[in-house]
Order: C-alpha cells, then sequence, then structure tokens
C-alpha cells in the first residue's frame, strides 16, 4: 500500500509539470503583452521596453519558464498587475474559503445524494422513485449560478431566512486557525460566529452542490439496484433479517465503492464549480478572485490560480483512488 | 500484392463485423419505447425549429428596446417581461435558441472530430505515441473543464467564436479517451486482422472497419456532451467572457440581469428556464439512446 503511494505521488510529478507547461504556455502565447497591459493605453514604447527587461519578458520562453517552476517550488507564483500584492499570500487568504464552500457542498451533496439514491432504489418504480429521478435529472440539467440566484430572491430577498452575499457577518470573523470559519469559531467557542458563518454557508453550499447531489443520486439508485439482486442479499432475505440491517449493512456497504468514486470526482469538479457560485454570492474565495483578474487581464493572478487549482483537483484524485484501498480490500494495488 | 490477388483474398469467407444496420435499426425501436427519450428529441426537435425560423416567430427585435419600456413585468403584449434596456425577453431568448444550440453543437463537433483523430491515432499504433499523446491528455484532465475553457477564454478574449474553441478544446480528451478504449478492445478482432491482410490501409482499417464498430458509446457522450457544452457557454456567457452583447445568449442575459433582478425578477426565470429545458432534452435523449445502444439491457 505504501508502495502504491509512493509510486503514484511519484507519477504525480510528470503530471504536475505538464500542467505547469501548459498554464505557461498558454498564458504566454496568447496573452497581450502584459508589459502594455500595465502601463495602460498611452505608453510610449521606450517605457513598455523597459518594463519588459524589468519583467524578465525579453528572456528565452524556456529561461521564463524555468523562473516559474523555480517560483513555483519555492511559493512565489509573481506578484498581482493590478494590486501589486504577491499571487501566492492572496491564494492563501481565499484558499479556506473556497475549501470551506467545496467541503460543505460535498457533505450536502453526499448526503442527500446517498438517501435519494436509496429510497428510490428499495422503491423503485413508485411515485417516490419517479419524484427523486425527476429532482435529480432537474439537478444536473439546471445551471448552478441561476439556481443560486434563485435561491437568493427566494430565501435571501422575499424570506429574508438567510444573508444575501458575503461569508460571515462584518465584525464576527473568529480567531484564524485553519480558516475554515466553522472550525475555527467552534475551537475558539464563539457561538455567534459560528452560526452567522453557517447561515452565509447554507445557500451557497446547497447550490453548489445541487448537480453533485443528482448525479451521487444516480449512481446510488442505479448501483443499489444491482446489489439488491445479489445472491448474498436474497441469502439475507431467506435467513428472515429485517429489510433495514439488508439495505444498510449489506446492500449499502457493497455499493458504496462506485459512489465513492463519483463523490471523490465531484469534489474536484465542485472547485471549477465554485468560480460561478462564488461570484454569484460575492463568497472571497479563489473562484471570485480568478474571474475579477480574468476580467481585468491580470495574467499572472490567473496563471497562479490554475496552476494551484489543477493540483488540488490531481492531488483530491489521487486521494480518491487511495481511500479505494482503505474500503474495499478486493483491489489489489501493485 | 496485385488486384487478382487481392479480389481472390475478398472471395474467401473472412470474418465480417457486426451489422451496423440491424443494430441501429434495434437501437431506435428501443429508443422509441422510451418515453422519456422521445419527449427529450421532441424538445429537441422543437428547439431546431426555434432556432431556424426564430426571426419570423419573434414578437419583437431581439436587440432594440425602447427604455421607456424597461423592466416590465409578464404581461399581454410582452409575455416574458422585458429587460433593463426595454427589450423583449421572450424575443431575446427565441434568439438566443439559436445561438446557445450551435455553441453546444459546434463544440462538440470540433472537439470529436478532433477526438476521434487523436485517440484513434492512440489507441491503434500504440507504444510511443499513445503514451505522448495520452499522457498530453491527462495533463489536461489534470484541470476542472469549466476553469480551463476559462482559462482559455481569458487569453484567447471575448466572444462567441472563442467559446465555442476553449469549450471544444477542453472536451478533447474526454472524447480521445473513450475513442482510444473502444479501438484498444476491437483492433486485434478476427475481422479487423483480416481487413489488414487483404490490404487495406490503416487509416482505412480504423475508418471504415474499426470507427464503425465502436460508435455507439462516442455517439451517446457527444450528445449528452452537449449538454454540457450549453451549460459551459451560458456560465462563460453568466461571466461575462462569452457572447458580447448586444447579442443575445441565455447565460449573458442572466448575467446583465444580476443588476436588476431583485425588483424584476422574470428578468432572470426565463433565461434559466430556457437553459434548463435545453439541457434537460439533451440529457433524456442521451440517456435513453446509451439505454438503446447499450446490449446489456436488452437482455
Amino acid at each position: 500500500m505504501v508502495k502504491y503511494i509512493i509510486k503514484r505521488l511519484l507519477l504525480l510529478v510528470p503530471v504536475i509539470i505538464g500542467v505547469s507547461m501548459l498554464v505557461f504556455l498558454v498564458m504566454h502565447m496568447f496573452t497581450t503583452d502584459p508589459a502594455a497591459t500595465i502601463l495602460g493605453q498611452h505608453a510610449k514604447q521606450d517605457q513598455i521596453l523597459a518594463l519588459r527587461e524589468q519583467l524578465g519578458l525579453n528572456k528565452p520562453i524556456y529561461v521564463q519558464y524555468w523562473d516559474f517552476l523555480r517560483g513555483i517550488l519555492h511559493g512565489n507564483l509573481g506578484d498581482s498587475l493590478m494590486t501589486k500584492t504577491p499571487v501566492w499570500n492572496e491564494i492563501m487568504a481565499r484558499f479556506p474559503a473556497t475549501i470551506e464552500l467545496a467541503l460543505a457542498a460535498i457533505i450536502f451533496a453526499s448526503i442527500f445524494g446517498i438517501i435519494m439514491g436509496v429510497i428510490s432504489a428499495i422503491k423503485q418504480n413508485s411515485i417516490v422513485d419517479y419524484i427523486c429521478m425527476v429532482i435529480s435529472l432537474l439537478g444536473v440539467s439546471m445551471p448552478i449560478f441561476w439556481l443560486g440566484l434563485i435561491f437568493i430572491l427566494v430565501f435571501a430577498v422575499q424570506l429574508q431566512w438567510f444573508p444575501v452575499s458575503g461569508r460571515i457577518d462584518i465584525g464576527l470573523e473568529p480567531i484564524r486557525i485553519t480558516g475554515l470559519y466553522l472550525i475555527d469559531s467552534l475551537a475558539t467557542g464563539n457561538m455567534p460566529a459560528f452560526f452567522s458563518a453557517l447561515k452565509h454557508l447554507i445557500m451557497p453550499a446547497v447550490a453548489l452542490g445541487s448537480a453533485s447531489t443528482a448525479i451521487i443520486a444516480r449512481m446510488t439508485r442505479s448501483t443499489m439496484l444491482e446489489v439488491v439482486r445479489q445472491d448474498y442479499i436474497r441469502t439475507a432475505r431467506a435467513k428472515g433479517l429485517l429489510e433495514r440491517p439488508i439495505i444498510f449493512g449489506h446492500a449499502l456497504k457493497n455499493a458504496l465503492i462506485p459512489i465513492i468514486t463519483v463523490i471523490g470526482l465531484q469534489l474536484g469538479t465542485l472547485l471549477g464549480g465554485a468560480v460561478l457560485t462564488e461570484t454569484v454570492f460575492s463568497w472571497p474565495g479563489v473562484g471570485k478572485y480568478v474571474v475579477d483578474a480574468i476580467l481585468v487581464t491580470d495574467y499572472p493572478v490567473v496563471q497562479g490560480t490554475v496552476m494551484m487549482m489543477a493540483v488540488i483537483f490531481v492531488l483530491v484524485n489521487l486521494l480518491v483512488d487511495i481511500i479505494y484501498a482503505f474500503i474495499d480490500p478486493r483491489i489489489k494495488y501493485s | 500484392m496485385t488486384t487478382k490477388n487481392i479480389k481472390k483474398y475478398e472471395e474467401i469467407k473472412l470474418p465480417q463485423a457486426p451489422k451496423e444496420e440491424s443494430k441501429f435499426g434495434n437501437a431506435w425501436y428501443m429508443l422509441k419505447k422510451n418515453k422519456a427519450a422521445l419527449v427529450g428529441l421532441i424538445i429537441i426537435s422543437i428547439l431546431l425549429i426555434i432556432a431556424i425560423f426564430g426571426p419570423l416567430i419573434m414578437p419583437y427585435k431581439p436587440n432594440i428596446g425602447e427604455l421607456s419600456q424597461s423592466l416590465q413585468k409578464p404581461s399581454i403584449t410582452h409575455w416574458f417581461g422585458t429587460d433593463e434596456q426595454g427589450r423583449d425577453i421572450l424575443s431575446r431568448i427565441i434568439d438566443g435558441t439559436k445561438i446557445s444550440l450551435r455553441v453546444g453543437i459546434t463544440a462538440v463537433a470540433i472537439a470529436l472530430s478532433i477526438g476521434i483523430v487523436v485517440g484513434s491515432i492512440a489507441g491503434y499504433y500504440g507504444g510511443k505515441v499513445d503514451m505522448l499523446i495520452m499522457r498530453f491528455m491527462d495533463v489536461m484532465l489534470a484541470f476542472p473543464s469549466l476553469l480551463l475553457a476559462i482559462a482559455f477564454m481569458s487569453v484567447l478574449g471575448k466572444g462567441i467564436d472563442n467559446a465555442i474553441i476553449a469549450i471544444s478544446i477542453v472536451t478533447i480528451p474526454e472524447y480521445a479517451r473513450i475513442v482510444r478504449g473502444s479501438i484498444l478492445s476491437i483492433k486485434d478482432s478476427e475481422y479487423v486482422q483480416a481487413a489488414r491482410v487483404i490490404g487495406n490501409s490503416d487509416v482505412a482499417i480504423i475508418f471504415k472497419h474499426i470507427l464503425p464498430n465502436v460508435i455507439s458509446p462516442i455517439i451517446v457522450r457527444a450528445t449528452l456532451g452537449v449538454s454540457n457544452a450549453i451549460l459551459d457557454t451560458a456560465a462563460l456567457g453568466f461571466l461575462g467572457l462569452g457572447v458580447q452583447p448586444p447579442q443575445a445568449e441565455w447565460g449573458s442575459m442572466l448575467g446583465a440581469g444580476r443588476g436588476y433582478f431583485y425588483n424584476a425578477p422574470h428578468i432572470i426565470l426565463f433565461p434559466g428556464i430556457a437553459i434548463t429545458i435545453t439541457v434537460l432534452a439533451f440529457n433524456l435523449f442521451g440517456d435513453g439512446l446509451r439505454d438503446a445502444l447499450d446490449p446489456k439491457l436488452h437482455q
């Protein structure tokens, strides 16, 4: 197992180098001259040339790439063209917000997706099954940003159950330990902060997790339907076991492998989806940061953020692979 | 090998690939029995008609409005109300159908064409070529697709054509993988070997003998891919990176409506419903197609 993990980690190296190369080339081959962007429309040619020299843009492309790669290894992703602050610091300051949102979304999606899938499977072809499947079909067909806007309209503006935007009420920010407000406020016993953070988190998390809920529900249903037809389930029934232990103790346990695969893959997808949700709810995470940067062509920010998110995406997928080994002894790793 | 010899070989009873006609005939029969898929197909047909004949059925010009008529609620004169510039939302939604379908279908067609070529080369030739191509595909799959599309848009610039390019590029690896996997599964079959023995070129073997027999999963993926492409187009439009004003596109209509929807909810309601119905139709049809083309489900 340890050997497998080490092997997979080593295999990550070429993928991450490839990711960095792709991000770097795309950003450098197609973007407009960053020096011209910084200096604006009225800049003179010699000013642009001087700034290009200062930014190292006159060096050969492979030297620039090497500098970029070395920077990543030292936690240096360059400075934002607009705010002049280090991109790494900005990303680190915002990353906990995105992680908290993605985790909340995946927890919501897993719980409701599995419940819906199991109910659909055990009540196959009933009205409950049809309702669950219609909900899940709508879930994968609705744009999450539109769902977010509808949530704001109904639950924030009309019913006023939740705040319209933001991450926590001003002045209630807990002392930073992990950067995840829910955990930090609980750890410091700051309950007003906890409830404020929770109220701010619910709508974006549900909106972000809606498509994943639907995908997990559909996967759970089809896997459960396959599992409940297996001989060992028939045996359990013949032995006179009650339906509940059969479903949860035998069937669901065995159906979990493909469900966990889907959940893992969804966690990665949610990082991409966070770009939209964070924009809708003005959630101060990495997604909103990158969208704002794109709109003002701040390429070091786009480059750094896309790179970081890709690395996290790859690591999450690796983690999912490793988790299989723990939950399914039939999978052999060599 | 002379032509005469080749003809001789062809006369020998060589292993034959399964007949496609009966396979697709059977699939069509299964599809007709699937009510949800039929509903999807009917909605797609209606959307295509709206896209083609849009200008004839639009009650107003989609890009021209009167400021005095801005943010009007749905009424007899404006069924879906008007937007912040007094433009008729129904007319804009009808106009947007053409763009959403165009981007969705074109992006998938481009990605599919490149994916088929790349996946075929990787799967058929194997070895170092396969390794190189698939590692590059792995790198592309290392990005959340929407994020990569956004990154491409940030460098390509805004606009509908660039949206098509960005969405196609990020979906190529999915098709390449499916094609490669399918080719690997049958490239050593007897009928492929037979085609090789009678002197067919590699291109002919791939396109005439292999691809027609592995096309089912590719068609299914492409149908479902259209719905994803439509959602991605809407997302890019919503972020202000896709189709540019004044052109009507459902996602950009939602993006523009964000500033006004507290007082005029209809401004975001109808474009969102249009996206949902279109994506739902392709999902229903794609699911039905998968069930119809999957031989395991026929048993």
